[in-house]
C-alpha cells in the first residue's frame, strides 16, 4: 500500500464488510456474518501476461446497499467487472452472488445480477422493447411476462414512451437509462454499473445518479457503482477507493475523511493516492 | 416496487428457459437480417455475377466429361451452382464473425455472454441462428439461378436442405473460432486475404478437381485438405439425392472440431479472451 494516512485508515476500516489491503473474507466481519454479503469479492488477483490488474481486492456488498467503488481510469474497475460478470475467469480468490460462487455456480450468480456496462451494449438498429425483450429472453423469460415486466422497468427510468423507438434515436443519457432498465429486467438482487455516467451531460447524470439511487432504495437493489467522479458520492455510500489494482481504503466516506485527516474526500483521495481525481468541470470539458 | 415477480432461471435452468433463450437468439439475428436488407442484397450480387458472366463464358468449359453425381455432361453453371451455395453460406458464416468482432468491440457481446445459460449454448445458438439466415440466402439464390434458367432437380430443392444446414454450421463455427483470434475490426481484411479467398478458390467450387489434378496436383492436394471442398461436395450430391460418405464425414468431423474450438476460444476460464486487457469488451 503506499501514500500518507494509510495505515491509520486500514486501521479505521478493518472492521467494515470488504476492508480490503490484506485478503479478509467479508464474511469475517460481524456484519457479513449476520447478513450474507449481496455482491462478495475476496482476494481476488488477476493478470495479464506479467502486468496485474488486481492484486489481492476484496470488498461487499450488503443487501440493499451502495456501494461506490472508487478509481481513476485504469485502477483495475473494468477488470474487476469483467471477472464479478464472468467475462473473465477467477482464478484467484473468490467472487460470489448471493451466495452464489460466480466460478462453480455461474448460472445461478448471473441470474441475480444485473450489469450495465461501461461501453454501449444496446443493439442500435432494433427498438427500445426489442432491446429489453431480447434480455429477457437470454434470462429465460416467456414472452408474455417479459412485455409485463419491460413496460414495468421502462416506467421506472421514466422512457415507457420510447418503447416502440429505435436505440440510435435516443440521446447519450436516455441510452444509459434503458440499459438500466435492461439491468433491471430479470428482477436482479444486484446491480452493477462501470462507469455509468462517462460522457453524459449535467442534467442527465443526475437523472442517473438519482434514479438508481432511488430504484436501489425501493426495490432493495444492492448496487456497486464504479466511477472516478467524487461528485457521485453521498456521505452515507460506502466506498472502496480502488488505485492500481489494490484497495486502498474500504468503508464509510467520513470514516475514510477522517482516516485520513482531510477534509472531504478529494483531499483524502490525493493523501491516499498522491494522484488528484478529476474535477466535474473537467470531466464534463473532457466528455 | 415491483407489481409482478419473476424468477427466470433463478432456481435452475428449465428446458422451456433454454427454449426461450434459443428463441430470442434466433430472433435477435433475424432482425437484424431485416434491418440489413442491403447486406442480404449485396450476399446475393456475388454468385449472382459468377452465375450471371462468369458461367456465361465458361458455358461450355466442362465439355462432354460426367462426373458424379451427374449422370451426363453439364453446362459450366449447373456445375457452379453447389459451390454458389457454398460460397454464399462461407461469406455469410464470415460475416457473422465479422459481426462478432464487431459486438465484442462494441460491448454488445457482453450481454450475450452473461446471460445465465451455460456459454456452450449461447453460441450453438448464434451458430443455429446464422446458419438458418444462410440458408434462406441460398434458398433466395436458387429462385433466381432457376429464373436465370439454370437446370435444377426438382428433389434437389428439398434434399438440399440437410446439407446446407450442416455446411453452414461448420462454416459459422469455423468463423466464430476466426472471430476470437480477432483482436481488431481491422485485422478482418488479413483473415479475408489470407484465410477465406485461399480457401474459396483452393476448393471444388468453382471448378472440377480433376481439372485441377491436370493442371497442378500441389494444388489439387491443398483442395483435398480444405474443408470447404468437402461443403461444396456435400451440397452437390445432396442436391442430386445422392449420398458422399467422405463428404459427410469430413463435414460432421470439421463441425465438430471448429465447434468445440469456438466454445473453448470464448470458455472464460481457458479461451484467449481473458489473456488479453479490453477483450471481452
Amino acid at each position: 500500500m503506499d501514500g500518507p494516512g494509510v495505515a491509520a485508515l486500514s486501521a479505521a476500516t478493518r472492521s467494515l464488510a470488504g476492508a480490503g489491503t490484506r485478503p479478509e473474507p467479508a464474511a469475517a466481519t460481524p456484519l457479513a456474518a449476520a447478513v450474507p454479503a449481496a455482491l462478495s469479492v475476496a482476494g481476488v488477483s488477476h493478470s495479464y501476461g506479467e502486468r496485474r490488474a488486481l492484486d489481492n481486492v476484496s470488498l461487499s456488498v450488503p443487501r440493499g446497499g451502495f456501494a461506490a467503488l472508487l478509481g481513476l481510469n485504469g485502477a483495475g474497475k473494468t477488470t474487476l467487472f469483467s471477472l464479478i460478470t464472468r467475462l473473465f475467469d477467477t482464478r484467484h480468490g473468490r467472487i460470489a452472488v448471493q451466495g452464489f460462487d460466480i466460478s462453480r455456480r455461474p448460472s445461478a450468480a448471473l441470474a441475480e445480477l444485473g450489469v450495465v456496462f461501461q461501453a454501449r451494449t444496446l443493439d442500435l438498429d432494433i427498438t427500445v422493447g426489442d432491446n429489453l425483450l431480447y434480455h429477457a429472453a437470454l434470462h429465460g423469460l416467456g414472452r408474455k411476462p417479459a412485455r409485463a415486466r419491460v413496460a414495468e422497468v421502462l416506467e421506472d427510468v421514466g422512457l415507457s414512451d420510447r418503447i416502440r423507438d429505435k436505440a440510435r434515436q435516443l440521446s447519450g443519457g436516455q441510452m444509459r437509462r434503458i440499459e438500466i432498465a435492461r439491468a433491471l429486467v430479470h428482477e436482479p438482487s444486484v446491480l452493477a454499473l462501470d462507469e455509468p455516467t462517462v460522457g453524459l451531460d449535467v442534467a442527465s447524470k443526475a437523472t442517473i445518479v438519482e434514479q438508481v439511487r432511488t430504484l436501489s432504495r425501493t426495490r432493495g437493489v444492492a448496487v456497486l457503482w464504479a466511477t472516478h467522479l467524487l461528485d457521485e458520492i453521498e456521505p452515507a455510500d460506502h466506498v472502496v477507493v480502488l488505485h492500481h489494482g489494490r484497495v486502498l481504503a474500504s468503508g464509510g466516506m467520513s470514516e475514510i475523511v477522517a482516516a485520513t485527516g482531510a477534509a472531504e474526500l478529494r483531499s483524502a483521495f490525493r493523501a491516499l493516492t498522491g494522484d488528484a481525481p478529476p474535477a466535474p468541470e473537467a470531466e464534463e470539458a473532457g466528455a | 416496487m415491483s407489481a409482478t415477480t419473476f424468477r427466470p432461471a433463478r432456481h435452475g435452468l428449465t428446458l422451456g428457459g433454454y427454449l426461450i433463450c434459443m428463441r430470442g437468439v434466433l430472433w435477435r439475428e433475424a432482425l437484424r437480417f431485416i434491418h440489413q436488407r442491403g447486406r442480404f442484397l449485396a450476399a446475393l450480387v456475388r454468385p449472382l455475377v459468377w452465375l450471371v458472366i462468369f458461367a456465361a463464358g465458361w458455358r461450355e468449359v466442362l465439355g462432354v466429361s460426367i462426373m458424379p453425381p451427374y449422370h451426363t455432361y453439364i453446362l459450366y453453371s449447373t456445375y457452379v451452382v453447389p459451390g454458389l451455395l457454398a460460397m454464399i453460406q462461407f461469406f455469410y458464416g464470415m460475416q457473422s464473425s465479422l459481426s462478432m468482432v464487431y459486438d465484442r468491440e462494441m460491448g454488445n457481446m457482453r450481454v450475450l455472454l452473461v446471460s445465465p445459460f451455460p456459454r456452450w449454448f449461447l453460441l450453438v445458438s448464434r451458430l443455429i441462428a446464422s446458419t438458418v439466415i444462410s440458408v434462406i440466402q441460398c434458398y433466395a439464390f436458387l429462385v433466381l439461378a432457376w429464373l436465370w434458367g439454370v437446370d435444377l432437380p426438382e428433389n434437389g430443392w428439398i434434399t438440399v436442405l440437410p446439407a446446407l444446414l450442416l455446411g453452414g454450421f461448420m462454416l459459422g463455427a469455423m468463423g466464430m473460432v476466426l472471430s476470437s483470434l480477432i483482436r481488431q475490426l481491422e485485422n478482418f481484411a488479413g483473415v479475408m486475404n489470407f484465410v477465406i479467398f485461399p480457401l474459396f478458390f483452393a476448393s471444388s467450387a468453382l471448378y472440377p478437381l480433376w481439372q485441377v489434378q491436370q493442371s497442378s496436383p500441389v494444388l489439387y492436394q491443398a483442395c483435398l485438405l480444405n474443408p470447404f471442398t468437402y461443403v461444396v461436395e456435400l451440397i452437390r450430391f445432396s442436391f442430386y439425392s445422392t449420398f458422399d460418405p467422405t463428404a459427410i464425414a469430413v463435414v460432421i468431423a470439421c463441425t465438430i472440431v471448429f465447434t468445440a474450438a469456438a466454445i473453448l476460444a470464448y470458455d472464460p476460464a481457458r479461451g484467449l479472451l481473458a489473456r488479453r486487457p479490453g477483450a471481452a469488451a
